[in-house]
C-alpha cells in the first residue's frame, strides 16, 4: 500500500473521531506553543542584553566602592563611600584610558510647570555621552565649566521629556525643579530604549556631578567611576592599573581588603549571558516536559483507539491487510495527529509571542529554525509514542480480534 | 485443474493449561471450483475452526492444506494476507462493517489492501453492489441499514476481488427467516450464475437446503458428506 493511501486511511480514521482527535492534538498544541513562546522570550532577552551591553561600549570599566565592615557587619559592594571625584582625574592620567566620568545617582521627584515625575537624577562628567556613545537629540551637553561652576543645568532623557513636557513644546531653556533647586534644561538625549535588565534608560536627568553632590546628596563621594579604555585590548591592563592606582590613593596596605571593586563589562556580559542561558534551559526544559506530556496523551488515546477498534483491525486483516500495513496505519494516525498538532502549536505559539511582546512589552525573537524543529520534533513524538500502540495493533491475531466484543 | 481447496489429515489442537482441546481431529476434504457447500454440525464440533484455517486466518497444528494447488503451510503471514485480499472472500454472522464508513467505502476495503487505484475500486464496488441489489445504498452508513442490507454489503465486499472461494460463517445467524431466505437466494444465484465457489456454516436445515453439498461435522471429524439431491445437478 502506498503512502497516499495510508495517509488517506489515517485521516479518515481521525475525521471519524473528530472531537477525540482534536483533544489529543491539544496536548501537542500546548506543548509546541509553550516551546515557541519560551524560546522567543529567552532568545529575545538574550539578544537585548547583548545589544544593551554592546551599546554600553565593550571597552567600559566600572569602579564601585567596596564593602565596609561596621561592628562585624559587612555591607555589600557599593556599601562604602570611598570613591571621590578626585579619583576621576587621577585615573584619567593613566595610559590606555580614553575618558572617565564619576557617577552620582539619586532618585528624586522633578517638577516642571504643572507636571512632576519621579526619575533617576544622574550626576556625570561631560565625557559621559562619549563613554556611553549616547548622542544628543537637541541643545548642548554639560561642559567642563558647568562642572566647575556647579551649574544648575540639566540634560533630559526622552521619557522625562515626554512626562514633563507632554504638549510637545521644546524643553530647552525651561526650568525644572529638583529637590527645591531650579535647573535650566540645556539639552535632550536621543532615545536609548530598554536596558538588558528591562530598565527604561531614557527615564533619566543628567546634571553635572558636582551639582549632584553639592545640591542633592550633600556627600563628598561618588557612586561609581565609569572608565572607557582606548581599545578592547587595553581593558585588562587598564583594569590592573586602575586597581593599583586606587589602592595607592586609598592607602590600602596588602592584608587589608580593597575598599573598591573594578569590573569590566565583559564580566557583566558573561554573567548576564550565563544567567540568560540558565533561564533559557530551564524554560525550554519546562516546555519540553509539556510536549512529553502531550506525547503520552497521544500514546494513551492510541492505546484506547487500538482496543476500541480491535474488531475493525481483525476485519482489515481478514480482508487482506498485512501486519505492516496495520502498523503503518496506526503509526500514520499518530504522526498526523502530532504533526498537525505541532503546526497548530506553532501558529498558537507565534500568536502568543506577539501577545507577550505587545502586552508585557518583553523583547521577543523567534529563531526560524525553531519553527521547523518544533514541527519535526512533534512528528518524532508521534512516531515514538505511536509506535507501541501501532505495534500492539499489528500483532493482534485476526480471529481473536474478530471475536473481540 | 486443481481443486480450490484440498485438506488432508487436518488437525487443530488448542492448549488449555495442562490439557488440550482437539478442535479438529484429522479432516479430509476437497472443494472443487463451482461448489456450494453447507457445513453443519452441533456446537463445538469444529466448524468455525475449520473455516478459519481454510480462510488462512489461523494455521493448522498438523496436516496438509493445498489452496489452488499451493501448500499453505509454506506461506508467510504476508503471503497469507495477500491471498486473503486477492483470492478469498469472507462473510460473517455479525456483518463486520466499518462503523461511520459509507457502504461504498466498506465494499472497497479489500481492494484498498490489494492496491487498486481509487476510480477502479469505485467502479468495481458499484458493480458488485448492483449484483447484490444495494447499489442505491452506496452513500449510506451501516447504522442506517437493516441487518439484511448490511449483510448484502458484506457479501458485495466479499465479491470485489473475484474470489476463488467465499467463506461464510453463519451468515444468516442474525437474520429473520424471510431475510435469511433472501440472502441464501442471493448466494445460490451467485453460485449458479456466476460460478462462485461458496462454503457456508449453518445450523439450520432450511438454510443448508440451498447448498449443493452438505458436510456435517461432529467432534472435530467429518461425520457425513453428501450431495443435496434437490440442488445438485
Ligand atoms: N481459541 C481457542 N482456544 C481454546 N479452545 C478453542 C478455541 N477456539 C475454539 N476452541 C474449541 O474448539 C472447539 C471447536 O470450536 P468451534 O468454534 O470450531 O466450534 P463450532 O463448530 O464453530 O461451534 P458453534 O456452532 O457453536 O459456532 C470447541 O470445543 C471450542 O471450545
Ligand atoms: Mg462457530
Amino acid at each position: 500500500m502506498n503512502l497516499r493511501a495510508t495517509l488517506r486511511l489515517a485521516v479518515q480514521a481521525l475525521v471519524r473521531n473528530k472531537v477525540r482527535s482534536l483533544l489529543t492534538m491539544l496536548g501537542i498544541v500546548i506543548g509546541v506553543a509553550a516551546v515557541i513562546i519560551t524560546v522567543a522570550i529567552g532568545a529575545g532577552a538574550r539578544v537585548s542584553v547583548q545589544q544593551s551591553i554592546a551599546s554600553l561600549g565593550s571597552n567600559l570599566i566600572v569602579v564601585q566602592p567596596g564593602s565596609v565592615t561596621q561592628g562585624g557587619v559587612r555591607t555589600g559592594f557599593g556599601g562604602a563611600s570611598t570613591l571621590t571625584p578626585q579619583d576621576g582625574p587621577a585615573v584619567a592620567q593613566l595610559p590606555g584610558v580614553a575618558a572617565v566620568s564619576p557617577i552620582v545617582s539619586v532618585h528624586s521627584q522633578v517638577v516642571a510647570g504643572g507636571n512632576n515625575w519621579q526619575t533617576q537624577i544622574t550626576g556625570v562628567a561631560p565625557t559621559y555621552t562619549y563613554i556611553k556613545a549616547w548622542p544628543l537629540a537637541s541643545g548642548r551637553f554639560l561642559s567642563e565649566s558647568d562642572v566647575a561652576s556647579i551649574a544648575k543645568v540639566a540634560v533630559l532623557g526622552q521619557t522625562v521629556v515626554s512626562q514633563l513636557f507632554p504638549n510637545g513644546s521644546s524643553p530647552i531653556g525651561k526650568t525644572i525643579i529638583i529637590k527645591g533647586s531650579p535647573f535650566t534644561v540645556i539639552g535632550t538625549l536621543t532615545a536609548m530604549g530598554q536596558s538588558g535588565m528591562g530598565q527604561d534608560q531614557d527615564d533619566v536627568v543628567l546634571i553635572p556631578y558636582s551639582s549632584a553632590m553639592e545640591r542633592l546628596t550633600g556627600l563628598t563621594t561618588v557612586n561609581l567611576l565609569l572608565i572607557s579604555a582606548t581599545t578592547a585590548a587595553q581593558v585588562n591592563p587598564v583594569q590592573t592599573e586602575v586597581t593599583a592606582l586606587l589602592a595607592r590613593r586609598h592607602r590600602i596596605v596588602p592584608p587589608q581588603p580593597y575598599d573598591f571593586q573594578v569590573r569590566n563589562l565583559q564580566a557583566f556580559a558573561q554573567a548576564a549571558s550565563s544567567t540568560g542561558t540558565v533561564m533559557e534551559l530551564l524554560l525550554a526544559g519546562v516546555a519540553a516536559v509539556s510536549l512529553l506530556v502531550g506525547g503520552i496523551g497521544i500514546m494513551n488515546i492510541m492505546m484506547v483507539s487500538v482496543t476500541e477498534r480491535t474488531r475493525e483491525i481483525g476485519l482489515r486483516m481478514a480482508v487482506g491487510a498485512r501486519a505492516r500495513t496495520i502498523l503503518n496505519q496506526f503509526l500514520t494516525e499518530s504522526i498526523v495527529l502530532s504533526t498537525i498538532g505541532g503546526a497548530i502549536g506553532v501558529i498558537v505559539g507565534l500568536l502568543g509571542t506577539v501577545l507577550v511582546a505587545q502586552l508585557a512589552k518583553w523583547p521577543t525573537l523567534i529563531p526560524p529554525g525553531w519553527i521547523f524543529a518544533s514541527v519535526g520534533f512533534s512528528a518524532m513524538v508521534g512516531i515514538f509514542f505511536g509506535y507501541y500502540p501501532a505495534q500492539k495493533a499489528a500483532h493482534l491475531s485476526p480471529i481473536e480480534a474478530l471475536r473481540f466484543e | 485443474m486443481s481443486d480450490v481447496v484440498e485438506v488432508r489429515g487436518l488437525r487443530k489442537v488448542y492448549p488449555m493449561g495442562d490439557d488440550e482441546v482437539v478442535a479438529l481431529g484429522g479432516v479430509d476434504l476437497a472443494i472443487a471450483r463451482g461448489e456450494f457447500i453447507a457445513v453443519m454440525g452441533p456446537s463445538g464440533s469444529g466448524k468455525s475452526t475449520f473455516m478459519q484455517i481454510v480462510g488462512m486466518l489461523d494455521r493448522a497444528t498438523s496436516g496438509t492444506y493445498l489452496f489452488e494447488g499451493n501448500d499453505v503451510a509454506k506461506f508467510s503471514d504476508d503471503e497469507r494476507a495477500d491471498v486473503r485480499s486477492r483470492r478469498l472472500g469472507f462473510v460473517f454472522q455479525s456483518y463486520n462493517l466499518l462503523p461511520r464508513t459509507s457502504a461504498l467505502e466498506n465494499v472497497e476495503l479489500p481492494m484498498v489492501y490489494a492496491g487498486l487505484p481509487s476510480e477502479k475500486r469505485r467502479d468495481i464496488a458499484l458493480a458488485k453492489m448492483d449484483i447484490v441489489g444495494i447499489k442505491a445504498l452506496a452513500d449510506h452508513m451501516p447504522n442506517q441499514m437493516s441487518g439484511g442490507q448490511q449483510q448484502r454489503i458484506a457479501i458485495a465486499r466479499s465479491l470485489v476481488n473475484d474470489p476463488a472461494l467465499i467463506l461464510a460463517d453463519e451468515p444468516t445467524g442474525a437474520l429473520d427467516t424471510k431475510t435469511s431466505r433472501d440472502v441464501m437466494r442471493l448466494f445460490s444465484d451467485l453460485n449458479a450464475h456466476r460460478n462462485i465457489t461458496i462454503m457456508l456454516v449453518t445450523h439450520e436445515p432450511d438454510v443448508a437446503a440451498f447448498a449443493k453439498r452438505i458436510v456435517t461435522f461432529r467432534d472435530g471429524h467429518i461425520l457425513s458428506d453428501v450431495p443435496n439431491l434437490e440442488r445438485a445437478a
